[in-house]
């Protein structure tokens, strides 16, 4: 189903306020809207919002022949699939033009700047490597798609642990999440896409753009930088000219934008983890059957570490537990899995 | 269940729930002795055996008339389904010699005479455009046929405030919210009117048409009702101060 375009009346609305200095939701033209980062319960999945357009990622691993060329790299791949359900413009089953742009610009972000360290995904040369998946969906859409995918993507890499592996010999042990604590990515540096929709002939610059200011815009810039204030990838497109002062100022206002967002991904990783190593630790007390190691990872957090190795010992069964208790560990477990 | 009228509280209800309302086949013989009429409104459906099953998720709600008891489902939704009568604002999506098409967020789009106009003739047509928004009731809704719409009230000739809409901005929101709007006692449009002058048209397909003598002004009202839909009634006073608070030269 094609979506009507918006009315003469909208259009024309959009562009006087943001010449009067304002935007339709009272933002100012540099402004984000709210973003909230979600993840968890499981490991690589993240649940972003970016007002009301919605993304969610999860990333899975698998071991796989690496190719002849690159016998000691990994792979990380990008599928990014909108449904029909984020907007009437997307038709189940067929490509759309926005899905193959958000997932180039995805592995150009991430790939092409080696954000990820393919290297380290090597298990035996030429032979195991891991491949990382990375699915991004689009759950709600009301405009930039690209910016709360890309987030949603490197919040999922950074949450995300792969199962141990050793090598004796020529065979080769995944070891299983109770097993041996899982290993995180090891991750160079994380991107973070921020996008200005173009507009009135190059005169106008937004941040973020809603749905609707999309459908009034004459082209679109993204800028992708880490948190070192390093640009990773640029892409412009829709053709809009643009005087060189304007991409620099955005590229400025993109270095702030994309430090505030790392602050965020960072704090909700960090949140999520210490939520994780909670349930681990109620886990532990109730385990009498089996020891459940905790499948945090390399939490860089000492007095956890500390812990951690202490219930890493099978416990005692003879610990008294009050039903409540038992009642919640039970519902968490129930989650966790 | 409790179906007195007296006694009755609102409560949620699901489709395929059934509502044992006593309903009295048409009995002229015995008109004095007959239990006053009942009747029931969106979201209630009358089955042929004569009970009524629900078929809207919403609350029940009851309200005892003079001329009889009225029963209905109070809901909210995204999806517009036309009904006679019902003013909606459209957006004219195609204009040929004799009638507009207009996408008024139902499963099809409606038409619209060039005819049903005030003062309209073969001659003098509306200056409508593709992309112009116009305000208009429902005149046919029948679900064999695309629904129609008028500009013009057919008894006495008159715009009665329908037609063109001129400038301005055009939010949607949820049904709910605009039959809210609609609702003289609810505190969104009267609280705004207080602080500044302004002019909107509701639709009852979610779609609010608003015009104001600036543009953070209109901006200001528009976000009003972005944010207050699917709030408590209660909150929505709360709202329009923060917002209005916010924005400046309003």
């Amino acid at each position: 189903m094609r979506e009507t375009p918006p009315s003469s009346a909208e259009k024309a609305f959009v562009l006087n306020t943001i010449r009067s200095g304002l935007r339709v939701d009272l933002r100012g033209a540099y402004d984000l809207r709210k973003l909230s980062i979600s993840l968890g319960p499981a490991l690589g999945h993240a649940d972003v919002r970016l007002g009301t357009t919605r993304v969610i990622a999860h990333v899975h691993a698998e071991v796989v022949r690496p190719q002849d060329s690159d016998p000691n790299e990994g792979f990380l791949r990008f599928t990014t699939e909108c449904s029909p359900m984020a907007s009437p413009r997307f038709e189940s089953g067929s490509l759309s033009d926005e899905e193959v742009l958000i997932s180039r610009l995805l592995e150009r972000t991430f790939r092409r700047s080696r954000a990820i360290d393919t290297e380290n995904l090597c298990i035996v040369s030429g032979e195991k490597v891991w491949a990382i998946s990375v699915d991004v969906r689009l759950i709600d859409l009301d405009g930039n798609a690209v910016d709360a995918a890309c987030i949603a993507a490197a919040a999922a890499l950074l949450h995300f642990r792969r199962p141990d592996v050793t090598v004796v010999g020529d065979e080769v042990k995944v070891h299983s999440l109770d097993e041996r604590n899982p290993v995180p990515l090891s991750v160079h540096h994380v991107p973070i896409c921020v996008t200005f929709a173009i507009l009135d002939e190059g005169q106008l610059m937004v941040l973020d753009p809603t749905s609707l200011e999309e459908d009034c815009r004459c082209g679109d810039v993204t800028f992708s930088m880490n948190a070192h204030r390093e640009v990773c990838a640029v892409a412009k497109s829709g053709g809009a000219a643009l005087p060189i002062d304007a991409l620099l100022r955005c590229a400025k206002v993109a270095t702030w934008r994309s430090l505030e967002i790392h602050e965020a991904l960072q704090k909700s990783l960090k949140d999520s983890l210490l939520k994780r190593w909670e349930d681990v630790k109620l886990n532990c007390a109730w385990s009498f059957r089996r020891p459940i190691a905790p499948s945090i990872g390399n939490l860089n957090l000492n007095h956890s570490v500390e812990e951690h190795e202490e219930t890493d010992r099978p416990y005692k069964s003879n610990v008294s537990i009050n039903p409540n208790i038992m009642q919640y560990i039970l519902h968490l477990q129930s989650y966790d899995h | 269940m409790d179906t007195d009228t007296t006694s009755f509280r609102p409560r949620p209800v699901i489709p395929g729930d059934t509502v044992p309302i006593p309903i009295a086949t048409p009995n002229p013989s015995a008109e004095s002795s007959a239990p006053p009429p009942v009747r029931i409104g969106p979201g209630l459906h009358r089955r042929p055996d004569g009970s009524v099953v629900v078929v809207k998720a919403g609350v029940l709600c009851c309200n005892e008339a003079k001329d009889g008891a009225r029963w209905w489902v109070e809901s909210n939704f995204k999806r517009y389904v036309p009904v006679q009568g019902d003013p909606v604002v459209g957006q004219i999506t195609y204009k040929s010699a004799d009638f507009f098409r207009v996408e008024i967020g139902a499963a099809h789009q409606a038409q619209l005479s060039a005819l049903a106009f005030e003062g309209a003739t073969k001659r003098n047509r509306p200056p409508l455009e593709v992309g112009s928004l116009v305000y208009a009731r429902v005149s046919v809704a029948h679900r064999d046929m695309e629904p129609e719409l008028e500009c013009v009230d057919q008894t006495t000739g008159r715009a009665e405030g329908f037609g063109e809409l001129k400038g301005g901005f055009m939010i949607k929101c949820s049904l709910g919210m605009a039959r809210n709007l609609l609702l003289p006692k609810f505190p969104l449009l009267p609280t705004l009117g207080t602080r500044f002058p302004f002019e909107t048209a509701v639709g009852v397909n979610g779609r609010v048409w608003i015009s104001a003598a600036t543009e953070p002004r209109i901006a200001a009202v528009a976000r009003c009702v972005v944010l207050a839909d699917r709030r408590p009634w209660g909150q929505v006073k709360g709202v329009v101060e923060g917002v209005v608070g916010s924005v400046e030269g309003v």
